[in-house]
């Protein structure tokens, strides 16, 4: 007897905890809300298959505990009850299944208006770079990455000059602009994570990779690693703040370019020589 | 009931009768069962000590040194998640705990559990004991190589722990020891930790496949006469399915685990591309890290069903004797195990679809792990309609039974979730993952690994294992650890990464702080609860109730050897003559509620037998 009552309480306890929980997903401030409501969807068909088949063994339990007088039925098989039970699984299993591709779909194709960010990892630290006014990002090569060149950007390439580069940790996002998470990293894997944004992407050494969503709330975020990068990959963190075009537009103003960091370097050799010679 | 059934009926006895011969007295026909095709042959018996409990070729011998051995192991593994949960739920409290060392428990915790308790314990604990013993053998049918098999698995688990002896210690790259970091100085353990547990895992692979060539050709081979494939138990099925899914995916591993040496060691760059460290760039260039994972997960999700296959044919059997009632849909049943393992390896890059592989690889895989659900659903549906009108005998066994169904359904619709390719982009590398793989093939498994140990160990040791302890293990092994587990699920909600070390005061997670004392005081109880079990046992061996024949009154063949404890050999003189499946239970007319697989038809003539 008190079996099937604590095995129907573990139930219940389940079911009031999800009800009552104060522990649940932040507010979703990109455009992959629809992840969320996939995940709504999967909880109630999920979560009642789980009531379902644990209130049905609880039933069980009460109803054909052990007797001495009683014999249990002999039934090897039922075919058609087979059948139905399979067939409904099915049907639940592909309801389940449409939204999350169609969501892919949409995960996997960036819109044209993006702007692309490229984002590199090393460990373990993050850093930012942002096309100029061509839009277009310069090619780079990890074996190209110094002090004077904190990007390996390839210096014959013309779209590289021009690129905004933040050598922060924290990147500010226009509100309600697509942007295109072009991720690398010049050592070991990493992710770069926001929990309100939902979407992430592991970044790999050797190739770029890449996500897309759309920040539509002003605020700071805190990024975090989300692949396991080594020793310090739990202090990995990051920031982004989503600003309104204007007051994104002036902090991208303040931002140095690949040229202007190039000029800046030139000015500081130049003094040295000339201290030198002095 | 179904045609089908008739069906059957009627081929089976038409093929009795396209064979002459048979037996003698009443219902001869009926009782007739195929000659043997090759004689009995008597094994080698060892005479010394050391032959008869050390190097021993004797199946049941090696099965409890599997066991004990993958239990020590296990006991290690569960001491690591104890100091990370000290770490988790109280950081700072603990000196010794740095970054290093927790990412250090973290991978020996993952890799002892999956591997070196959960896949030795199954296969070569319970697949050891039981294959003979059900199918009707006398042991398996390489002894030697199954001794050998053991002595790597013990080799490999000295390996393994001598890691933690080496400078730097272990290796913290995590389980699944992707590259480069897993090589790379910024993770712990990148020089001797990162070698040595490669070597420890080429070392079980190989002992690993020898143990596995004994499986399947005994279950292939050594089957007595009338132990048709379909009369054969779940056990025997799940057991044979999974060692055929390692034999298919270790190999991957054992690769991907050369080739990682060689990175290491040789400088080669199979998953090695440019990189640049502490501003100098490595001599290596043109690997895929990417390369690497493809080859772990195609071992290491075939792996979760070496893991689950096994459990799932267990608990049928479990169910069905402690229930009375024969295994609802045993061909559905065989076929589930069975396609569930073909399965298995068109689904491992669910586990990589934000690992930047090609995206447009998410939609297939997410169509085949969904695709994989039906078949598991169809097994839950039948443990659950099994129950149904059955006599359920709510002893220890049973609930463990019980515990499984709820952790298993529970585990096994929040693999939906992270399956359904875009519902996982959010919770992937979250806790949600933790959540869901620990009550799926952790807690769910060890469910089984209780039952079974409840259930057989009557047979091993002659006695019962005392209940009423048995019941407080239970409950304080489930309740703890559903309540560790199911609100995990929620911090990953939130979106609380795993293999973090600490989270500092991220503004989202310091609700969280609550619940990880909560589920850390919580891991220290279900851990301690596990030594009631030792207790039990050892208590047990000195004055256990006496169990003699055949105690459940079940019908399959390990029940059924002439002395109990059974000898080696396993059989006395004569081999035994199988009539019928394993799960005749309580058939309408019998004179007691099972009919041993020994049992010839002419003896049962009178009840209604429908399925032989």
């Amino acid at each position: 007897m008190h079996v099937g009552i604590i095995f129907f309480l573990v139930i219940l306890g389940s079911v009031l905890f999800h009800i009552f929980t104060p522990w649940y997903w932040t507010d979703v401030a990109s455009n992959w809300g629809g992840m969320d409501d996939t995940i709504t969807l999967t909880f109630w068909i999920g979560g009642g298959v789980f009531i379902a088949v644990c209130l049905f063994m609880v039933y069980c339990v009460f109803k054909f505990s052990y007797k001495k007088e009683r014999k249990a039925e002999y039934k090897p098989e039922d075919k058609k009850l087979e059948k139905i039970l399979t067939w409904a699984t099915t049907i639940g299993v592909a309801a389940l299944l449409a939204p999350g591709l169609i969501i892919w779909n949409q995960y996997v194709n960036v819109p044209k208006n993006a702007i692309e960010i490229d984002v590199m990892a090393w460990q373990w630290g993050w850093q930012y770079r942002l096309p100029g006014e061509d839009g277009k990002l310069g090619t780079t090569k990890v074996v190209n990455i110094n002090d004077d060149n904190p990007f390996g950007i390839n210096l014959d390439d013309p779209f590289g000059n021009d690129d905004v580069m933040i050598q922060s940790d924290i990147i500010n996002l226009e509100n309600n602009r697509p942007v295109k998470i072009l991720l690398r990293s010049v050592d070991v894997l990493h992710n770069w994570y926001v929990p309100q944004f939902r979407a992430k992407m592991d970044a790999v050494p050797g190739i770029v990779t890449y996500y897309w969503f759309e920040p539509n709330k002003t605020g700071e975020f805190e990024v975090l690693c989300a692949e396991y990068c080594g020793v310090g990959h739990y202090a990995m963190r990051g920031g982004v703040e989503v600003q309104d075009k204007q007051d994104y537009d002036n902090w991208l103003q303040q931002q140095e370019t690949f040229s202007d960091l190039i000029a800046k370097q030139k000015i500081l050799e130049d003094e040295k020589t000339k201290l030198a010679k002095k | 009931m179904s045609e089908d059934f008739n069906d059957n009926k009627t081929i089976q006895a038409q093929s009795s009768e396209a064979i002459s011969g048979g037996g003698s007295g009443i219902g001869a026909d009926a009782d007739y069962v195929r000659p043997a095709e090759v004689a009995d042959q008597d094994l080698y018996h060892g005479h010394s000590f050391i032959t008869k409990w050390i190097f021993c070729q004797d199946a049941k011998v090696i099965g409890v040194q599997y066991f004990l051995l993958a239990t020590f192991t296990g006991i290690i593994g569960l001491i690591l998640s104890w100091l990370m949960r000290l770490q988790l739920g109280f950081p700072g409290l603990a000196p010794f705990m740095t970054a290093e060392h927790y990412y250090q428990f973290v991978t020996m915790h993952g890799m002892i559990m999956v591997v070196y308790f959960l896949t030795a314990l199954f296969l070569g604990g319970f697949g050891n004991y039981l294959i003979p013993l059900m199918v009707g053998a006398r042991d398996m049918v390489f002894p030697y190589l199954n001794m050998v098999s053991f002595w790597s698995f013990f080799v490999a688990v000295g390996v393994l722990l001598a890691s933690f002896f080496v400078p730097g210690g272990p290796t913290g790259s995590g389980w699944t020891l992707y590259p480069p970091q897993a090589i790379l100085e910024g993770t712990p353990g990148s020089g001797w930790g990162i070698m040595l547990m490669c070597i420890s895992l080429i070392l079980f692979v190989a002992g690993f496949t020898m143990g596995g060539l004994n499986y399947l050709i005994t279950v292939l081979q050594a089957r007595t006469r009338g132990m048709t494939l379909m009369r054969m138990p779940l056990t025997v099925w799940g057991i044979f399915t999974a060692t055929v899914l390692a034999m298919l995916a270790f190999p991957a591993l054992l690769v991907g685990a050369l080739m990682m040496s060689l990175d290491n060691v040789l400088g080669t760059s199979f998953f090695m591309p440019t990189i640049l460290k502490a501003g100098e760039v490595l001599e290596y260039g043109g690997g895929s890290p990417i390369l690497f994972q493809h080859l772990f997960w195609f071992f290491g999700h075939p792996e979760v069903y070496i893991v689950a296959l096994p459990a799932f044919g267990i608990i049928s059997d479990l169910i069905s004797v402690h229930a009375r009632k024969n295994i609802f849909g045993y061909r559905m049943m065989v076929w589930a195990i069975v396609g569930i393992g073909a399965l298995s390896f068109f689904v491992w890059a669910h586990h990589m679809y934000v690992s930047g592989m090609n995206p447009w690889f998410g939609f297939f895989f997410a169509t085949t792990t969904l695709i994989i659900a039906v078949p598991t659903a169809m097994k839950v549906y039948n443990w659950i309609l099994t129950l149904w009108r059955g006599n359920i005998r709510l002893n220890t066994v049973m609930l463990w039974c019980l515990g499984f169904i709820v952790t298993f359904v529970n585990g096994g619709i929040t693999g939906i979730f992270l399956g359904n390719v875009s519902v996982d982009v959010p919770l992937s590398d979250t806790y949600f993952v933790i959540a869901h793989f620990h009550m799926v093939m952790g807690i769910a498994p060890l469910m089984v690994i209780m039952g079974a140990v409840y259930h057989w160990f009557p047979l091993v040791a002659g006695r019962f294992l005392d209940e009423k302890l048995g019941k407080w293990h239970f409950w304080l092994t489930f309740l703890g650890a559903y309540s560790i587990y199911f609100p995990m699920h929620y911090l990953g909600f939130i979106g609380v990464p795993r293999r973090y070390f600490e989270m500092y005061d991220s503004p989202y997670v310091t609700s969280a702080v609550g619940m990880n004392e909560f589920i850390s005081i919580a891991a220290f109880i279900v851990g301690a609860a596990q030594f009631i079990l030792i207790y039990n046992i050892i208590k047990t061996l000195k004055t256990g109730k006496p169990a003699g024949h055949n105690p459940w009154q079940a019908c399959s063949l390990e029940w059924l050897t002439p002395t109990v404890p059974p000898e080696h050999g396993n059989w006395g003189d004569r081999l035994p003559t199988v009539h019928r499946w394993a799960y005749d239970y309580s058939v309408p007319g019998a004179k007691e509620d099972f009919i041993t697989q020994t049992t010839p038809p002419s003896e049962v003539a009178h009840t209604k037998v429908e399925k032989t």
